[in-house]
């Protein structure tokens, strides 16, 4: 059985890390950073097969956070983890540090893929699935898109080839928050109807909520069992999770917290470890 | 002479080294047929993947096979390598510096028929641009095959610059082929013309016409043309005291302007450029469209008069 109450308790912690991230840098993206904690959660303290003291152990299974801006979440949990120092996250976006903008993997131990540049991620994940199929190798390969980040043309290219090479070992996850900089994704470009559209590509679809444990694994156990396609699942999400003047509003995308907000969300989130 | 395309010696190169390297693998988008990956794919065809029409997915998934520790070969015209996927070479290949091998056929004007939309004429420039990026321009069947060699035991992002048509053989089969080396095809103190690609054959007829006229003329194939061999640039600057380059790509930002930097801040010297002049191609035969863009040995040998 898994433990919900210790993985709600490292969301929470991953949470806190991620205001603390960006309120250090005043800048950076805390957004779609917090919608994307408990999936991040579940790959990092659950799923995947990795080893942080090994982080290029060769049969490790692959992450890559094909929208490289929320990777305030991702050093969060890395850090978490013990691939760097807890203490490295205060330094992040600033000159000399390993923690960049955005994912850097030649800086940063346990980043399997640098990306930022929106849509080359999931072309580079498909490309390291491939692999992985080729030589018959036992591990899977993780990542999420934003639903922003579909826009891109380079995404349905890669969505075309990983139903074309049957990459049933790529799980991506479309994080469904519904808002991109410029406001509601379907204000500024309408993706329509996502689901279907990645269905018609040949994926395995599965929608689901994005902040739900239990609805995550769920979804993980039907990746596994699917045999010849790729999974996408569809996580609805809130842009700005658990931070209650964050939650849902595309200003929050890009931009930092003052020291006062800052202190607010640290405050709402301990109320929340506390209960 | 025996003639060959750079691209029909590449799909021979690739096919000839798969046995010894079973990391390679080689990715497409629908033009196996023309780039010659096809030769390496039927030979190979567990480890060819054909990517469609679909140039920065291509280059994505070459970025994949890479992160995964191969050795990834991933070919598509120039136009559409240099140009199309610009943007996934800089942020996913070079960037992360990561161990993939583009090469790019049908560069230059000598894709002939096809006309201005597919005659890549700026290649080399945007590609020399960015950073951990290597860039070779075989200029023979004989060059190619010792640079795919190369390619192979090099570890990093490389691009290699291919042909369409049909090239004379000019370099000898065997030679020291190395990143930032160059080969000198022919002795001479008068002046140097450094020349990349099919111009280094027009720069060996150059200099066969001008010794009639008594000028002998230093010519080097600067098949590296990053990293430049820096200090066969400096020593020609010094010996000859004056330089032609010769190129099928735009005088911006290529081969010329590569020599030019160097000259300039080392030994400065003058420099003249024959490539064309910062205008696109049409449609046309190869060789009908070397005259009328002035990519001769005709126009090398007026260069090197200016300068006398």
């Amino acid at each position: 059985m898994r433990d919900h109450k210790r993985l709600q308790s490292i969301a929470l912690n991953l949470r806190k890390d991620i205001l603390t991230e960006v309120f250090s840098a005043s800048s950076g993206h805390p957004g779609g950073s917090l919608s994307i904690v408990e999936i991040l959660t579940s790959l990092y303290y659950d799923e995947m097969n990795i080893d942080p003291a090994n982080p290029q152990m060769e049969d490790r299974d692959r992450f890559v956070l094909s929208k490289g801006h929320a990777c305030p979440a991702l050093y969060a949990v890395l850090a978490e983890k013990g691939y760097f120092p807890k203490e490295e996250l205060k330094n992040f976006r600033q000159i000399d540090s390993i923690l960049q903008g955005h994912p850097d993997m030649k800086k940063v131990p346990g980043v399997d893929m640098s990306t930022g540049s929106l849509g080359q991620g999931l072309s580079v994940a498909c490309g390291i699935a491939m692999s992985s199929k080729m030589y018959s190798s036992p591990w899977n390969v993780y990542a999420i898109v934003g639903d922003g980040e579909v826009q891109e043309g380079i995404i349905w290219e890669a969505a075309m080839s990983a139903a074309n090479y049957k990459l049933d070992n790529l799980a991506v996850f479309l994080d469904s928050n519904g808002l991109q900089i410029d406001g509601k994704v379907e204000d500024v470009m309408d993706i329509g109807h996502i689901n279907d559209k990645f269905k018609s590509f040949g994926w395995n679809v599965i929608e689901i909520d994005g902040h739900d444990f239990d609805q995550i694994f769920a979804a993980l156990d039907m990746f596994k069992e699917t045999v010849g396609k790729p999974t996408m699942i569809i996580a609805k999400t809130v842009k700005g999770k658990g931070v209650s003047f964050m939650e849902n509003l595309a200003k929050w995308h890009g931009s930092a917290p003052n020291e006062e907000q800052y202190n607010e969300a640290i405050k709402e989130l301990e109320v929340e470890v506390d209960e | 002479m025996s003639k060959i395309a750079t691209r029909e010696a590449y799909g021979k190169a690739l096919a000839e080294i798969g046995g010894s390297y079973d990391n390679i693998v080689v990715l497409d988008a629908d033009l196996s047929g023309s780039t010659k990956t096809s030769v390496f794919a039927k030979e190979y065809p567990n480890r060819f993947f054909n990517m469609g029409i679909a140039e920065q997915n291509l280059i994505g998934a070459a970025c994949g096979f890479a992160a995964s520790g191969k050795v990834p070969f991933a070919s598509t015209f120039a136009m559409f390598a240099a140009g199309r996927a610009f943007e996934i070479i800089r942020n996913s290949v070079c960037y992360p510096k990561l161990n993939v091998k583009i090469c790019a056929t049908h560069a230059g004007l000598t894709v002939g028929e096809d006309g201005g939309s597919h005659q890549c004429l700026e290649d080399i420039s945007i590609m020399r641009t960015l950073p951990n990026m290597t860039v070779m321009v075989p200029a023979d069947a004989n060059d190619t095959k010792k640079i795919i060699e190369m390619a192979a035991d090099y570890v990093g992002p490389m691009y290699v610059r291919l042909g369409r048509a049909a090239v004379p053989v000019v370099m000898p089969e065997d030679f020291e082929c190395k990143i930032g080396g160059s080969y000198e095809l022919r002795e001479g103190n008068d002046v140097t013309i450094m020349a990349c690609g099919i111009m280094v054959d027009k720069a060996l007829e150059a200099a066969d016409k001008l010794k009639e006229e008594g000028i002998n003329a230093r010519v080097l194939n600067m098949y590296s043309i990053k990293p430049i061999d820096e200090e066969a640039i400096i020593k020609a600057a010094k010996e000859t005291g004056k330089i032609v380059t010769a190129e099928e790509h735009n005088v911006i930002g290529g081969l010329g302007a590569a020599v030019a930097e160097v000259v300039s801040e080392n030994h400065p010297v003058p420099v003249k450029r024959v490539g064309t002049l910062d205008t696109f191609g049409e449609s046309g035969k190869p060789d009908a469209l070397l005259e009328k863009y002035k990519l001769t040995s005709d126009e090398i040998v007026k260069k090197v008069k200016e300068l006398m």
